[in-house]
């Protein structure tokens, strides 16, 4: 093994290995540092932000950022602690989030982030976007009104020729998630469960197979998000 | 020292938050020992006969009674806590923000799949009938909110807690399991 690059999160002593970033090698140490978008093994985007964390009183995002070699990061901080919470809440009056009706409920990172950074009420307006559902694949439900646009689902899926199975279409605030109809003709049960898995919320679910854990067992119900890795402060 | 006054009222919401508070179970007879309840369905009091210390809103804003209730309660509650999903962000009636009041309306009345002998294609318009509004609101997007009980319905151990902490002053203590949007 080539030698390690020690770096502190919070104070804490850990290593990483050359070229990894700061949120994959955070994860190796036993350090949770939320994420939403992260997949990992998949290239990162940096698009939910966060995992924004501090080095030298800058903020930047875990994901993106590669450990430098005595590198100090600040995680576990109120400051980071409010920015992250904001971004949560903005994500939730951004989209329409009904809880209550949704089949990710309980298993939703969206959701188990809210919980574990305690939510009561986001600080922000609700928008209620106008958002279309998608029924039209035989497999897999897209529903856009949970979409956080994390990019997961296109940086994680592609066919046997490389194309990607989901892409975005439009710009900004019009900006939605699409499945490409060709390519994805004939999805496995289990490809469509493992579209569903990659999602981080309830925006890609697959057809006929719903709320079929009850509430108490489901994988956020009883423990937070990231308490795999460190438990919560 | 007289108890701290409970008024609690449901808007647009389907009672589940109020049938929540009573799955407290036998702790309902240490609630009665706690508080005082004014205008509420547990007690049928239809109008406040006094000042209240605490004001429980179940339900969104979904048409003028709604809002006419609700601004009826800041006035008379020192404290007002949203219980609940709808109340918190208007919850499954919020389901038709977006969609026109008429499309609504014409779903409900005249081309639903359940709708009846309407054969003169009525839709109800009487004055003594509350105003749908454009959409449904949450609570604190109309009058000032203190405190918001998440759930659908929020757990009775929640809402217990909360209400205790509330009457004691004690600190609310918010085990991880309380708090669910579900
Ligand atoms: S995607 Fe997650 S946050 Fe959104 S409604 Fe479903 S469970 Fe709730
Ligand atoms: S559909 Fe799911 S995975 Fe794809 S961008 Fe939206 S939230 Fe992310």
């Amino acid at each position: 093994m080539s030698e390690k690059i020690k770096f502190t999160i919070d104070g804490k002593q850990c290593l990483a290995k050359k070229g990894q970033n700061v949120l994959d090698a955070a994860l190796e140490n036993g350090v949770y540092i939320p994420f939403l978008c992260h997949v990992k093994g998949v290239k990162q985007a940096g698009s939910c932000r966060i995992c924004n964390v501090k080095v030298a009183g800058r903020t930047m995002t875990a994901c993106t950022t590669p450990v430098a070699p005595g590198m100090e990061v600040e995680n576990d901080i109120p400051e980071l602690h409010d920015l992250r919470l904001a971004i949560i809440e903005a994500l939730f009056v951004e989209g329409n989030h009904f809880c209550p009706s949704c089949e990710k409920s309980g298993n939703c990172e969206l959701q188990a982030l809210a919980y574990r950074y305690q939510m009561m009420v986001p600080r922000f307006p609700y928008s209620f976007p106008q958002k279309e559902i998608d029924a039209s694949n035989s497999k897999i439900l897209i529903d856009r009104n949970r979409c956080v646009l994390c990019k997961r689902c296109i940086r994680s899926f592609q066919d046997d020729q490389g194309r990607n199975l989901f892409a975005f279409k439009s710009r900004g605030h019009k900006v939605e998630i699409n499945i490409d109809k060709e390519c994805a003709v004939n999805l496995s049960d289990e490809l469509a469960q493992e579209i569903m898995d990659v999602c981080p919320v309830g925006a890609l679910i697959r057809k006929e197979k719903g709320f079929n854990e009850p509430i108490g067992t489901r994988k956020y119900d009883k423990k937070p998000i990231g308490s795999e890795i460190t438990s919560v402060v | 020292m007289s108890k701290p006054i409970v008024a609690t009222t449901s808007l647009a919401g389907c009672f589940g938050c109020h049938m929540s508070l009573l799955d407290i179970d036998e702790r309902i007879l240490e609630l009665f020992q706690l508080v005082e309840f004014n205008k509420s369905p547990i007690d049928d009091i239809k109008t406040f006969t006094k000042q209240c210390d605490i004001g429980l809103i179940e339900g969104g804003c979904c048409n003028s009674e709604n809002i006419h209730v609700l601004k009826d309660f800041r006035k008379n509650c020192k404290i007002i806590v949203s219980v609940g999903e709808c109340a918190i962000m208007g919850g499954l009636p919020a389901l038709r923000n977006g969609i026109p009041v008429k499309e609504c309306l014409a779903e409900a009345y005249l081309d639903g799949p359940t709708v009846g002998n309407n054969t003169e294609g009525i839709l109800p318009n009487n004055e003594e009938l509350p105003m749908i509004l454009d959409r449904v609101y949450p609570c604190h997007e109309v009058v000032k909110v203190d405190y918001h009980l998440p759930g659908c319905p929020p757990r009775a151990d929640l809402i217990w807690e909360a209400l205790v902490a509330l009457v004691t002053g004690n600190e609310l203590k918010l085990p991880y399991e309380v708090v669910k949007f579900d």
